[in-house]
């Protein structure tokens, strides 16, 4: 604790402001190459050497048979599996509302990944509409370092979501 | 089950601290079982979620020292917005296994030490904070997703989700306990604040302190001390991966009385259905040897964090069938009878779902509120709503079997316990 004096917000009962912060070393460990590959504009899931099951959201063990998984790069290209646009959120991320989440989903996984939509208004999303991997240009290392945006080529939707 | 008490939720208790609280409650349980004597307690449960919302570690020591319980056994319980369900079903274990011959539950929650958002924040902690939190994390965001993808699939809609806003805030009414009674219409809240696509403020319960005591004990114990105790006759739980996007797409878990034939075409769980919450409701109905819940059960009390993961989980439940929660609210049968909510609801009250208010209504202080349930429920099966609440309006008539729901994360765990009145 760094403060200097106190806070008082009531005394009866007695209430007083307390801060609190913390600094981690967070490491990625066995998840770090989809990490490193967001930082050179790939998405990389992960395909159980047991059953093939393909993770798009990558695990080093398949949750299904309990194989060892390896690295799969996935398409740049996906779709809408399901949407919602926030106008609030946690306190980390008020500022940046409004945003659009998505689940995208992929040819050739059988699970999805959680991202931001970007460049659409959000009464334009839909489920099934194509969509594009963008990367950011200086990396965080975060997994905000990919968000999709519309895959513009291909403007008409499919006749229902897939998935 | 041989008493309970809970404490009157709300936004916040600056009063009082978590162990005051539960001990309220706790004081309040045991006054409503005088030949009771606490010398008869041999252990105790405490659940409560979240370590940053307490910044208290170890909190459930201080209450059991508080409560005079030491040096008797204790342990803590966590399973975030499960952690009250999950604590119930520990101490019923306690009790069941033959450890005890009676064991106190208790939980407790205070949100209201940091604001609305950071409180968000630190729910959505309970997010894979590597692929998850850091996109966005936000519950609400969460389940608005899930409740797209059921729109999607089954056709659900947002007046129908309005619905159980107006049933569960207008049964708060009649529930002096609850944090959030109101009158609603459904045009009221579609036009609250939007929230996350399509959830509205009053699509979604809100933060609160409280606490709620459980004490169960043996049967031979509850003979002697309770004139009506409620038996404990079936427990079940499930989980799920923690990331809504690992949920696989397979067959339905059927339950006793459905077909395969009825889900030909629905890829199961995906992110509209809980398979944990399906799970818990299969292992829980074959505990308690219940075919058909519609028919054998009096009323349920499950845990609407949302108005659409109340739809969602009538069709976990087997109330009706996946896909037709929807349609389940508009006939009217999870309303309480009696109860004039302006709406046309042709099949009332056939089974009431959330007669307290729910979590909507209620609140929804984590560690307090499958215990909360539990008190519910136990006070319809005693059939002492009167005498507990003030009013028998929200008294299920002839209340035989209950069951309570209690959930967590986005569906990781999930417990449903089935509750009867003694003959």
């Amino acid at each position: 604790m760094t403060e200097k004096g106190t806070i008082l917000y009531s005394v009866d009962p007695l209430i007083i402001h307390d801060h609190y912060e913390i600094d981690y070393r967070h490491s990625y460990a066995e998840d770090s190459p989809f990490f490193i590959g967001l930082s050179k504009g790939k998405l990389l899931g992960s395909r159980c050497t047991g059953c093939g099951y393909t993770y798009a959201t990558p695990r080093s063990h398949c949750m299904d048979c309990g194989a060892p998984t390896a690295w799969q790069e996935l398409p740049l290209t996906g779709r809408v599996h399901t949407f919602t646009t926030c106008h609030y959120g946690g306190e980390a991320f008020l500022k940046e509302t409004p945003f659009t989440l998505i689940l995208a989903e992929f040819d050739g996984a059988d699970t999805l990944l959680l991202s931001r939509l970007k460049g659409i208004e959000p009464e334009a999303v839909r489920i099934g509409l194509p969509v594009v991997a963008r990367f950011a240009k200086t990396p965080s290392f975060r997994v905000t370092d990919v968000w999709f945006e519309p895959d513009h080529p291909h403007p008409s939707l499919p006749p229902r979501g897939g998935g | 089950m041989i008493s309970g008490g809970i404490t009157k939720f709300a936004k916040a208790h600056p009063d009082k601290d978590f162990r005051l609280m539960v001990k309220e409650a706790y004081d309040y349980a045991l006054r409503d079982v005088p030949r009771f004597s606490t010398d008869m307690i041999e252990g105790a449960v405490g659940s409560y979620f979240s370590d940053h919302f307490t910044r208290q570690l170890k909190a459930a020591s201080m209450v059991q020292d508080y409560l005079g319980l030491c040096p008797r056994p204790s342990k803590r319980i966590e399973g975030g917005g499960a952690t009250g369900g999950l604590c119930f079903q520990s101490a019923w274990e306690a009790v069941a296994s033959g450890r005890m011959n009676c064991c106190v539950a208790f939980g407790f929650e205070t949100m209201s030490r940091v604001n609305t958002w950071k409180g968000n924040e630190f729910i959505a902690l309970a997010s894979d904070t590597n692929f998850d939190f850091p996109v966005g994390g936000f519950y609400t965001g969460y389940y608005a997703m899930m409740v797209q993808r059921h729109m999607h699939e089954f056709g659900t809609t947002v007046e129908q989700m309005a619905m159980v806003s107006v049933k569960n805030h207008a049964n708060a009414l009649y529930n002096p306990y609850a944090q959030k009674a109101k009158r609603l219409t459904v045009k009221q809240v579609r036009e609250s604040p939007m929230v996350a696509t399509p959830l509205t403020m009053e699509d979604i319960c809100t933060m609160s302190d409280g606490a709620a005591v459980c004490l169960l004990a043996s049967e031979e114990v509850a003979g002697k001390v309770c004139d009506r105790p409620v038996k404990i006759t079936g427990v079940g739980s499930g989980s799920d991966a923690m990331r809504m996007a690992d949920r696989p797409h397979g067959k339905v878990i059927l339950l006793p009385h459905e077909r395969e034939a009825d889900y030909a075409h629905l890829r199961y769980p995906g992110v509209h259905s809980f398979r944990g919450g399906r799970t818990a409701a299969k292992l829980a109905y074959q505990m308690a040897g219940i075919r058909n819940p519609m028919e054998q059960l009096s009323f349920v009390e499950l845990h609407d964090a949302y108005t659409s993961s109340e739809i969602q989980t009538y069709e976990d439940l087997g109330l009706c069938k996946y896909g037709e929660g929807g349609r389940f609210v508009e006939s009217g049968i999870p309303f309480m009878p009696g109860v004039d909510y302006g709406l046309e609801l042709p099949k009332q009250g056939r089974l009431p779902v959330n007669p307290s208010g729910g979590l909507l209504a209620c609140g929804h202080p984590v560690g307090a509120t499958g215990l909360m349930q539990a008190v519910f429920a136990f006070w319809q099966l005693q059939r002492t709503i009167s005498k507990h609440l003030g009013n028998d309006t929200l008294q299920v008539k002839n209340a035989e079997r209950g069951l309570i729901h209690s959930h967590a994360g986005t569906g990781t765990y999930i417990t449903v316990s089935i509750l009867e009145a003694a003959e």
